[in-house]
């Protein structure tokens, strides 16, 4: 909504107009989540390919002959593990401890960093295997989901990485506050995708 | 305005009294229920649009500024009365519309067998429907008679009043299987099968093509469909039977090549099981059939030990398009040995000159 | 070009240049080398022109580098009217092929060369000429109409608005670099995948809409956050003029459909370039699931095109017609109710594929209900010219052709929402004539009403009628020259993009079409003159009051052009109509105690940024790596540079306010306003 001012209460010449600068409400959060469902849309849209595709094999290999799940639990946990850490950065950031907000976000940088390790340990492994993107429609829809997800990772860390230098530099100003907002939004967004992958993916690939 | 309607009226006019519209005058029965429907839907739809034009010329007309005669209600903006009748007359039609629509797609689905022959006669009991495989090359047209053994490219026969089944596939790319004058269009995919009913209810040499973009040949992707009567169908059918060649599984790789502009021609033989290939894309026999991987993966794939099992389509490079691909086609290798080309014997191939058909 | 194998190249050549050499200059084709010098001579001499107006300075702080909507807006309707005519040189180029290539003679293009350019042409109208006019216009007139002085992301409209024009840029330069896809402008598979298209053309098409797409759905964010958060106090949603709905709309729509394209697009060039299988015969791709998801953008596009449109409409009736729209409430609700249902009907884009018969009628009938809003939509703007008194003005006269010819239009459209018809329409010159129908009937009769209706506003004069009716008449009756042999010809079973026919008994009706195509040139060409002729003739023409056609909305409430800063005061709204109301209210236009206001700066962030991205979207259509990555790496690396520069805003102090609306009020005095 608009800014409330009671307008029908205003009468004479300021019946049409505001005299005094008005604030308009700060839109980037709404703006923001736009994006970010935008961007949940385009992971809908992988998802979908997968599911139709993701039983073409092209008489080679399934998930259950690719994925091993244990190493997948211990990557989920890393990227759970970031979020939470997450978390801990914004509540100091509602303290207004710069400190402490920059260990917890190098502290969530570093599992991202694990995350992304061993995902592309998994992609060198399997491409190894002669199980590339290009072997079948459904490995061409398992890199593509889950590297399209551990590209937004990266330029999670890219972003990441540059409010740290900007908290240095500047503290918790307004714009520093409203961008680690951002980026908290995005990175447990990161997160539920990364739910969805593990389900859909690896748990529902292997276990059926 | 009006001057700009009665000129495109005239233009109209005088365009039309000298064309044949196919679509609303077709020899298939098939067809002719589509150009029905095209008409009635019309009817339907001017309805309300010719009231609605009428309005729109009227009140533009009398509420002109310069009549100030006519009443003028600035305010003037609501009416539960009128907007009940705004929203709920578009309603109506499109409920009558709607429910046209709902049973003639269900009546005239192309997967769906015919059941009658035109509007006054049903399907005999005894007559047996004349089966037709239909493979889209780049960019011509395979037509194959399993029940004769034989095929044609770019030129097709059907007998008059005999229901037609066509299976429809591709070779590379989607096209759109298209005769206007017996049926509406229906792709045809490559590893994908589509189907179709439909009947010739007139002797005649018509036209057919291919309505989906395919490609640089594509504006010459087109073949006679010639409707026949019993007798001279059969009579056609052993014209093609004489014909000296034979389309085996090389014949098919030389044909799929692209070319364009392709005369009709005729194969007196065909080997058995080609469509079949042709829709599962291994007619090269070192391929592996679509149908086969598509089984395997339904069993959970061949795992790390199959991964290898792939490999460049090299010698087939002509098969595409552009001679400068880096990149050479690959593919899933067949894991079994394919029998030798076998022809086709025909047992008991239907001849329609002796059908006599219902009146 | 697929050059008929030269030598191999050096792998230094390969390194340097990926698979640009030479040959890729289409050199050999005489009429692309003199369509590259008549470019290059206008080129030059708009160059040169500048240069020695000394214009460059000028040009690039306050046009390139300026984050106000307005001059964005107008920047998008410049490139909107200079990629219309690329377009339209296409489809005269087509209709001419056509009218020629009969029997024996093959017309004067080649299919490559025919192919290209109906795959230009569709791309081009839809992407760069009708996207760039609808986004042009709300960028201008939305945050007017909603008493903002901005957007909400000022710098993102500015960056939106590169990104597109880079896209233009690729699409541009692959006609004399190269060549454009041969696939058609929705570029299906496996046809455009990398075995059949083995050229550049599908990955200038791919990079041009992804870079394109890019500024698209950052404009779509922006405008939706604008509306839902700057409007001025007073108008709740249901006060908004029905321009900004569909404003609304047509954002949540653009939010929710370009992902989808973006996805597939990606997943077609990871096929092209890194020999992935979503859509290839062999390895278990599946070609349907592209077709599926591209109508899943490609459906609520059209209505992302044509919404607008039917808001410039409702506020061209009201005004002309000095009168509140008839049935606000219920033009809402069918503008919502479009843009929900726009997302259940992809399918009968080809009901011929085979679905099964339920499928095919759930998908038509789908399609016939949103005939239901529109039809209500229709209906209100009748009723609202009904005891009005209408000035024929010439937004009004679009308004009235708009009227007769699109009904017309979503007549043909519900016809081949049913299925069976359908089998015998698609594909054929039918379905080409029914979407120009809309989509000329709709959007560009649409878009003249609106640069008809707004000019004033924008540039302080009204447009010259004379050349604006010459305009309206060769396109009205040009459309119908052109496309009703169309419609004729698709019952005719003649189907679309064939470069030669056969049959010369259709010679005549495309003759007829290319003359009609021939008088849609006349209209563009006295639009051109239209817009010369009314800045000869600007003072004769100027319009002071701010307000030439008595207005409704808020726009209307401040100067042509409006100041920088739009509104010295923020108004406050009190019902439907503001400024209608504003003016019968007794409002008194404020002639002091003005107050500085809080402005964003411009920046040059946003062209630089999008030159990186057309650069790097060039070197991936090439294949040139060691520019694809210097290029991503600079980009990645400019938006982080970029988000160290806090200096955004400013506060245009009161005293320059003040000045500006002395001036303004001199002015009116002057006129006796």
């Amino acid at each position: 909504m608009s800014a409330h001012t009671s307008t029908m209460a205003v009468e004479g010449a300021d019946r049409w107009l505001v005299r005094e600068e008005l604030h308009a409400q700060p839109g980037t959060m709404l703006g923001f989540w736009l994006y970010l469902m935008s961007d949940c849309l385009i992971f809908a849209c992988l998802f979908a390919m997968y599911g139709v595709v993701g039983g073409n094999y092209a008489a080679g290999p399934s998930p259950k002959d690719l994925f091993e799940l244990p190493l997948v639990a211990v990557n989920t946990a890393m990227l759970l593990f970031s979020s939470i850490t997450y978390g801990f950065a914004m509540i100091e950031m509602q303290r207004r401890r710069v400190n402490a907000t920059i260990g917890w976000l190098a502290v969530t940088g570093l599992f991202g960093l694990v995350f992304l390790g061993i995902e592309l340990y998994e992609f060198h492994h399997l491409i190894h295997e002669g199980a590339g993107p290009q072997r079948s429609a459904f490995l061409s829809a398992f890199f593509t989901l889950v590297g399209t997800h551990g590209l937004h990772v990266s330029f999670g860390i890219v972003w990441l990485v540059t409010l740290i230098v900007q908290l240095k530099r500047w503290g918790l100003t307004d714009s520093t506050r409203r961008r680690l907002a951002c980026l908290s939004m995005f990175w447990h967004f990161l997160d539920l995708i990364w739910i969805g992958v593990f389900t859909y993916v690896y748990l529902m690939g292997v276990l059926r | 305005m009006r001057l700009a309607s009665t000129a495109s009226l005239i233009l109209m006019a005088s365009l039309l009294s000298g064309c044949n519209l196919v679509t609303l005058n077709a020899s298939g029965d098939v067809a002719r229920q589509q150009g029905d429907l095209i008409v009635v839907s019309t009817v339907l739809m001017l309805l309300i649009v010719v009231p609605v034009m009428i309005l729109t010329g009227w009140f533009a007309w009398h509420y002109r500024a310069s009549n100030k005669r006519a009443t003028y209600a600035p305010d003037w903006h609501h009416s539960t009365q009128l907007e009940l009748v705004i929203w709920s007359a578009p309603l109506l039609i499109i409920i009558a519309l709607g429910a046209v629509t709902w049973i003639s797609t269900h009546t005239l689905d192309p997967f769906r067998k015919l059941d009658r022959l035109d509007a006054a006669r049903s399907v005999p009991a005894d007559v047996k429907p004349l089966k037709v495989q239909v493979v889209a090359l780049d960019w011509k047209w395979l037509f194959i008679y399993p029940d004769y053994g034989i095929a044609t490219v770019n030129e097709m026969a059907a007998p008059v009043d005999v229901p037609i089944e066509f299976q429809l596939t591709a070779s590379t790319v989607m096209n759109t299987f298209y005769v206007p004058t017996l049926a509406g269009m229906i792709y045809t995919m490559p590893a994908m099968e589509t189907r179709l009913h439909a009947v010739i209810n007139k002797a005649g040499d018509y036209e057919g093509l291919s309505a989906h973009y395919s490609g640089a040949g594509f504006s010459d992707m087109r073949f006679r469909f010639k409707g026949m009567d019993g007798a001279a169908f059969d009579q056609w059918v052993a014209q093609v039977r004489e014909a000296p060649a034979e389309l085996n599984r090389d014949e098919y790789l030389k044909l799929e090549r692209p070319s364009a502009k392709e005369a009709a021609r005729h194969y007196g033989r065909v080997v058995e099981g080609l469509y079949d290939a042709a829709l599962n894309l291994c007619v090269d026999t070192t391929k592996m059939c679509m149908r086969d991987m598509m089984a395997i993966d339904a069993r959970g794939g061949l795992g790390l030990a199959n991964v290898y099992n792939v490999a460049r389509l090299s010698h087939d490079a002509e098969r595409r398009r552009g001679q400068d691909v880096a990149r050479p086609d690959s593919y899933v290798t067949s894991l079994c040995t394919v029998p030798p080309d076998a022809y086709m014997s025909p047992v008991d191939p239907p001849s329609y000159g002796r059908v006599r058909l219902a009146p | 070009m697929t050059p008929a194998s030269a030598e191999p190249r050096s792998e230094l050549a390969t390194l340097l240049f990926g698979r640009l050499s030479l040959d890729s200059i289409p050199y050999q084709e005489p009429i692309i080398v003199v369509t590259f010098l008549v470019a290059a001579l206008a080129g030059i001499s708009v160059l040169t022109w500048i240069t020695r107006a000394r214009a460059w300075g000028w040009l690039w702080r306050d046009w390139f580098c300026s984050i106000d909507h307005k001059k964005i807006g107008v920047m998008y309707m410049v490139l909107g009217f200079v990629m219309l005519l690329r377009g339209f040189a296409d489809a005269i180029m087509m209709r001419a092929q056509q009218a020629m290539a009969f029997g024996d003679s093959a017309g004067y293009l080649p299919p490559h060369h025919y192919d290209q350019i109906f795959t230009a042409h569709g791309v081009i109208m839809i992407f760069f000429v009708a996207m760039p006019f609808v986004t042009g216009l709300m960028n201008y007139i939305v945050p007017l109409q909603i008493g903002a002085r901005d957007v909400a992301f000022p710098f993102l409209n500015n960056f939106s608005f590169w990104m597109t024009t880079a896209g233009a840029a690729l699409v541009m330069a692959s006609l004399f670099i190269g060549e454009f896809a041969t696939t058609g402008w929705l570029a299906f598979p496996p046809l455009s995948g990398a075995d059949y298209s083995p050229g550049v053309g599908v990955d200038y098409y791919i990079w041009a809409l992804q870079i394109a797409g890019v500024g698209t759905l950052l404009s779509g964010v922006n405008l939706i956050v604008t509306i839902v958060k700057m409007r001025a106090p007073g108008m709740s949603l249901m006060k908004m003029p029905v321009f900004t709905w569909t404003a609304l709309c047509t954002n949540v729509l653009i939010v929710a459909a370009f992902p989808v394209l973006t996805a597939v697009l990606l997943l077609l060039g990871l096929d092209r370039t890194v020999g992935t299988n979503f859509f290839t015969n062999d390895f278990g791709g599946n070609p349907m699931m592209y077709v599926n998801m591209i109508w899943i953008w490609g459906h609520p596009e059209v209505y992302i095109l044509i919404l607008p449109l039917f808001g410039v409409f409702s506020e061209v009736v009201s005004t002309f017609a000095g009168k509140r729209l008839f049935g606000y409430t219920s033009m809402v609700y069918a503008t919502v109710v479009i843009t929900i249902l726009s997302y259940l009907v992809w399918l009968h884009h080809f009901f011929t594929m085979g679905s099964g018969a339920s499928v095919n009628s759930f998908f038509g009938i789908t399609t016939m209900i949103i005939s239901i809003p529109t039809g209500a939509k229709l209906f209100n703007w009748l009723f609202t010219m009904y005891r009005g008194r209408i000035r024929f003005e010439l937004p009004m006269l679009w308004m009235m052709g708009f009227m007769f010819t699109f009904v017309v239009g979503g007549m043909t459209g519900v016809l081949l929402a049913v299925p069976p018809a359908d089998f015998v329409l698609h594909n054929s010159l039918f379905l080409i004539a029914h979407f120009h129908n809309v989509i000329i009937g709709g959007v560009v009769f649409g878009v003249f009403a609106a640069i008809s209706y707004w000019y004033p506003k924008v540039f302080g004069y009204k447009l010259d009628v004379f050349w604006g009716k010459a305009s309206f008449w060769c396109w009205q009756i040009g459309f119908l020259f052109a496309f009703m042999p169309l419609y004729v010809l698709g019952l005719m079973g003649v189907t679309r993009r064939v470069s030669h026919f056969e049959d010369t008994s259709l010679q005549p009706f495309f003759i007829v079409a290319a003359f009609g195509a021939v008088l849609i040139g006349c209209g563009i060409l006295a639009s051109l003159i239209q817009f010369y002729v009314s800045y000869q003739r600007r003072e004769q023409l100027r319009d002071v009051s701010g307000d030439p056609w008595d207005g409704r909305t808020l726009e209307w409430a401040t100067a042509s052009p409006p100041p920088d800063y739009n509104f010295a005061f923020t108004p406050r709204v009190h019902d439907i109509d503001a400024w209608w109301d504003m003016k019968r209210g007794g409002y008194v236009r404020p002639t002091s105690g003005f107050i500085a206001i809080h402005m964003p700066r411009g920046t040059s962030a946003g062209i630089i940024l999008a030159g990186i991205s057309a650069v790097l979207g060039f070197a991936l259509i090439w294949h040139i790596w060691w520019l694809a990555v210097s290029g991503f790496a600079g980009l990645v690396g400019f938006a982080i540079f970029h988000t160290f520069n806090l200096n955004r805003d400013f506060h245009i102090p009161a005293d320059e306010v003040t000045r500006v609306e002395d001036a303004r009020t001199r002015a009116l005095a002057a006129t006796g306003a």
